[in-house]
């Protein structure tokens, strides 16, 4: 998938993380600010990455503000933003690109 | 397959959850709701229905509910929301799902087929989403009936008062002198079609004693169960449904006397020196049910 | 050098502070101590007052000089305006190297931040620290050490001499002339000056701070005059609206209730609750709602507590009022109704700090607790807690009186939910060891109740009671099913804070915090990373 235009997802309230994507530079730009950086910074990385993946992204710079977010929200909230960055809100990959 | 002891499985209480907020869907199974209705609908804002379903589904896949029924609210008929709704949480193996604001029985037809299709899409195992109809106008009310049976995945029909008494140009009075109709009605509907029969929410939370008359008046009514939007009010309604010891004890005698008899084949059924009728079995069961619920009891049934 | 938590004491802070490891809660049980005097300026003539018009002259007639340790106490809360007044006059005269010993410190004197970054302040004693003094030591901005000391090992180490205090400054809510000294009446009315007792008695200059000044003789005083050298008149020496709130309203939110629920119906299950029993709680939503249900089951069974002890709030005053409490002996009253109380309840007493909780006397009323409930923000495995330093690393609460009612009590009931936010409360190891496990015999969370393996006969005592009862190993394995096993903080070398046990050895230290960093990957690419 292609990022077309900057989107954002999620809110600022505990146990909830925002993601912003934006077209990249040829690469995955990862930027995070969390309150749990210490314990899960390493952690949200990886669900970060392993999303792209399965999005099948390999440029884009993501930027998450995580306020100790699970990683099931980390990973809704980066599908909501990848999908509203390609405006597309029906006919999703549930069980496929979206797991 | 439809499968019919889940259709009949106890939910006293329904916690509504907004499908929308991370911190609510996180671990709501603590305060034991029989099931959890997790909202797409009102609960969640027009700028956030899209971003709703992503947290949901991953929600239902990954966080062990731990017992609860899984039930999602999505948006009504009449948007470009349901269908996508439906094929979220079918793909995440939602096992109810409510219509909203639903006033016939083809409402439910309609949402019967995408649910259908939904199952197909995704593998799942046809009819292992059941159903259930919120009546919130007057119209839909008086078709409870022909709601109730318009599918057998259908599990049972809610009433929402809010929007029930709008349309009767009334308001909620806590009084529910403005819901007795209705209630009266849905409920003789639910029985004869075979399904269950849910009350609306209290939204007083200063009124607890007035909550707890409530839910005393509905169960004496014969509802199922009450929808809650508050885990305080779990407790309530689980004492509430919580049956005394003397049921128990009358429940366990009419069903070992039944199953004893009719092992011997004997059609003639005594308790306590007096008649009973086959009739009192289904309801000597479900007290034996609710009573094992309510952790209450100790027999061997 | 590994200590009885297991945690490495790093040798150059031993050297440092001449102190020991911790050896285990009662290594010192029965032991001989000796005790220290104050130095005493004595006063045979009779010219009377003892006022002083300013704080400034007040510091020249103390001979204040670098180097010295000048004491508070906390009695105000978030309503303090001593501590600040005091320092802000001290920083004029460009006094240098202080060391600060507190008996708590929060967001209130966040002021006194840029005295730690000039060298007005370089050392901190205090119970622990809220707000931006912590963020300030955990910066490494400090340039000694932060002690965190109990309530009852601030009174221990000021006793035997390891703290000397050069001049004690007292709030007092009325005072007279001659300095007897009240925490009932005046404008910033606090109910008690407990923590305050030790530093009259021990410090060599003593000054009273008043903004009431009542005729001679202000009794009953709780502060004699034969420990105070000055008295200080100024306008405000507190915010009343912030040094006790109303009554808190009990808790709606039903996790707090369903482990409260957990929490009275562990207690009663327990041989302790019979008639006569003690009971010292906190002011959580979850303590308060535990107080009401156990008084319900007080009242069914006709059992009454013998006495209530600690940081008291109105539901004790509610059953000392009803008679369901025979007595409260009281170090700190955490809302208006409590204040209140010790004036019009003669049931309701003042102790001193020392009475409550120093483990270096002949016997304080901690030892003479049945139960205490007492939250934390981590407990392992081991029943160890941290109640200092938050997730981030940065210290940010207070040791209090937790690790004195711990060790006094003898069931100690730790309440706190499996996770916060994304936090487990229960873990494998804490980030900081503040109260031992061996003190700690119950955790109750919102996803069962654990007992400590060697309390057996606790175990025994609520067998087949209906009980969520589950291992702690157990608890700690659900929160990191739901939350990821969580990796530990990283921290930078330097040691900025020593947590002391009741006895004054090193329990741990707490080293100077860092910017998160990620682990080196595999596939390169561009990232950066930012923590505030």
């Amino acid at each position: 998938m292609e990022i077309k235009k900057p989107a954002v997802a999620g809110t600022m309230e505990s146990s909830d993380c925002m993601v912003t994507v934006e077209p990249g530079n040829g690469s995955i730009e990862f930027t995070l600010d969390s309150t749990v950086a210490h314990q899960f910074g390493n952690q949200i990385r990886k669900v970060t990455m392993e999303t792209l993946e399965r999005l099948d992204i390999d440029n884009v710079k993501i930027s998450i503000v995580d306020k100790g977010a699970l990683d099931c929200t980390v990973k809704a909230r980066i599908e909501g933003a990848v999908y509203r960055s390609v405006d597309q809100y029906d006919n999703l990959p549930w069980g496929g690109a979206i797991k | 397959m439809i499968n019919e002891q889940k259709k009949k499985r106890l939910r006293r209480s329904m916690m509504f959850l907004n499908g929308q907020k991370p911190s609510l869907i996180k671990d709501p199974y603590i305060y034991k709701a029989d099931s959890l209705m997790f909202d797409l609908e009102d609960a969640v804002a027009a700028t956030a229905k899209d971003t709703a379903r992503f947290s949901l589904y991953h929600a239902l896949t990954t966080i062990d509910y731990r017992g609860s029924e899984k039930v999602c609210r999505i948006n009504g008929l009449d948007t470009d929301l349901w269908k996508e709704d439906i094929r979220c949480v079918v793909a995440a193996d939602i096992e109810v799902i409510r219509i909203p604001k639903c006033e016939n029985a083809e409402m439910v037809r309609q949402v019967e087929a995408e649910v259908l299709k939904a199952e197909k899409e995704f593998g799942k195992e046809e009819g292992q989403t059941l159903l259930m109809a919120a009546l919130e106008s007057a119209k839909g009310v008086l078709n409870a009936y022909e709601v109730c049976t318009a599918s057998p995945r259908m599990i049972g029909i809610a009433l929402s008062g809010g929007d029930y008494t709008k349309d009767l140009q009334t308001t909620i009075t806590g009084t529910g002198v403005e819901l007795m109709g209705a209630r009266q009605h849905m409920i003789i509907a639910a029985r004869a079609a075979g399904v269950q029969c849910f009350d609306t929410i209290w939204s007083n939370l200063d009124d607890m004693e007035g909550f707890r008359k409530d839910v005393e008046t509905i169960k004496k009514m014969g509802f199922d169960g009450k929808s809650c939007i508050n885990p305080r009010q779990i407790d309530i309604v689980h004492d509430i449904y919580t049956p005394t010891q003397k049921d128990i004890i009358f429940a366990e005698k009419v069903i070992k006397e039944i199953d004893d008899k009719k092992a011997k084949g004997i059609g003639v059924f005594t308790v306590d020196g007096k008649m009973i009728d086959i009739a009192f079995y289904d309801g000597a069961k479900r007290t034996i049910m609710l009573a094992k619920a309510s952790g209450v009891y100790k027999g061997d049934l | 050098m590994k200590n009885a938590v297991g945690r490495e004491i790093p040798q150059e802070i031993l050297k440092k502070t001449g102190k020991e490891v911790f050896r285990g809660t009662h290594y010192y049980d029965g032991k001989p101590v000796q005790k220290v005097g104050p130095k005493t300026n004595v006063v045979i003539n009779n010219n009377g007052s003892k006022l002083v018009d300013t704080i400034h002259d007040v510091l020249v007639k103390c001979k204040i000089k670098n180097g010295m340790t000048l004491s508070f106490h906390h009695h105000f809360r978030n309503g303090d305006k001593v501590l600040n007044m005091v320092m802000a006059e001290v920083h004029k005269m460009g006094i240098k190297n202080l060391t600060i010993c507190a008996s708590s410190l929060g967001a209130q004197n966040d002021p006194i931040i840029p005295m730690i970054e000039d060298g007005t302040i370089t050392n901190i004693e205090s119970s622990g620290v809220r707000g931006g003094i912590g963020q300030a030591i955990s910066e490494g901005k400090l340039k000694g050490l932060a002690i965190m000391r109990s309530h009852g090992g601030r009174v221990r180490a000021i006793e035997t001499g390891e703290s000397h205090v050069d001049i004690a400054f007292i709030g007092a809510p009325t005072a007279d002339e001659y300095g007897n000294l009240n925490a009932n009446g005046g404008k910033a009315d606090c109910g008690v000056l407990s923590y305050s007792a030790v530093d009259a008695m021990y410090a060599d200059k003593v000054v009273a701070i008043t903004d009431t000044l009542v005729p001679f003789p202000n009794l009953p005083a709780q502060i004699t005059q034969t420990y105070v050298d000055y008295v200080v008149v100024v306008d405000e020496i507190g915010d009343p609206a912030k040094i006790a709130t109303g009554a808190a309203k009990p808790t709606t939110d039903q996790r707090k209730l369903l482990m409260a629920k957990y929490c009275t119906d562990f207690v009663i299950n327990t041989p302790y609750f019979k008639d006569g029993f003690s009971y010292q709680t906190g002011v959580g939503g979850a303590s308060i709602a535990s107080t009401i249900y156990l008084a319900e089951i007080m009242r069914e069974r006709n059992i009454h507590m013998g006495f209530g002890v600690g940081g008291i709030a109105k539901p004790m005053c509610d059953l000392l009022d009803e008679g369901l409490c025979r007595v409260l002996v009281d170090t700190q009253d955490f809302d208006q109704p409590s204040i209140e109380n010790i004036r019009t309840n003669p049931n309701h007493y003042y102790i001193t700090a020392g009475e409550y909780a120093n483990p270096f006397n002949k016997g304080a009323y901690v030892n003479k607790l049945d139960f205490v409930i007492l939250a934390s923000l981590e407990v392992d495995v081991n029943f160890n807690c941290n109640v200092v330093v938050g997730s981030d690393g940065v210290i940010t609460g207070a040791q209090g009186g937790h690790p004195d009612t711990a060790a006094g009590a003898k069931c100690t009931i730790v309440i706190t939910p499996i996770m916060q936010g994304r936090i487990p409360s229960i873990c494998t190891e804490v980030t900081t060891v503040t109260t031992p496990g061996e003190d700690v015999d119950v955790v109750v969370t919102d996803y069962g109740i654990a007992i400590n393996p060697k309390r057996k006969d606790l175990m025994e005592a609520v067998k087949g009671k209906g009980l969520p009862i589950k291992t702690i190993e157990e608890l700690r394995d659900i929160a990191y099913a739901i939350t990821g096993e969580p990796e530990k903080v990283q921290f930078g070398r330097r040691v900025v804070g020593v947590i002391e046990a009741r006895d004054g050895s090193i329990i741990d230290v707490v080293r100077e915090i860092k910017p998160f960093e990620f682990k080196a990957e595999k596939k390169p690419a561009k990232r950066t990373a930012k923590k505030k």
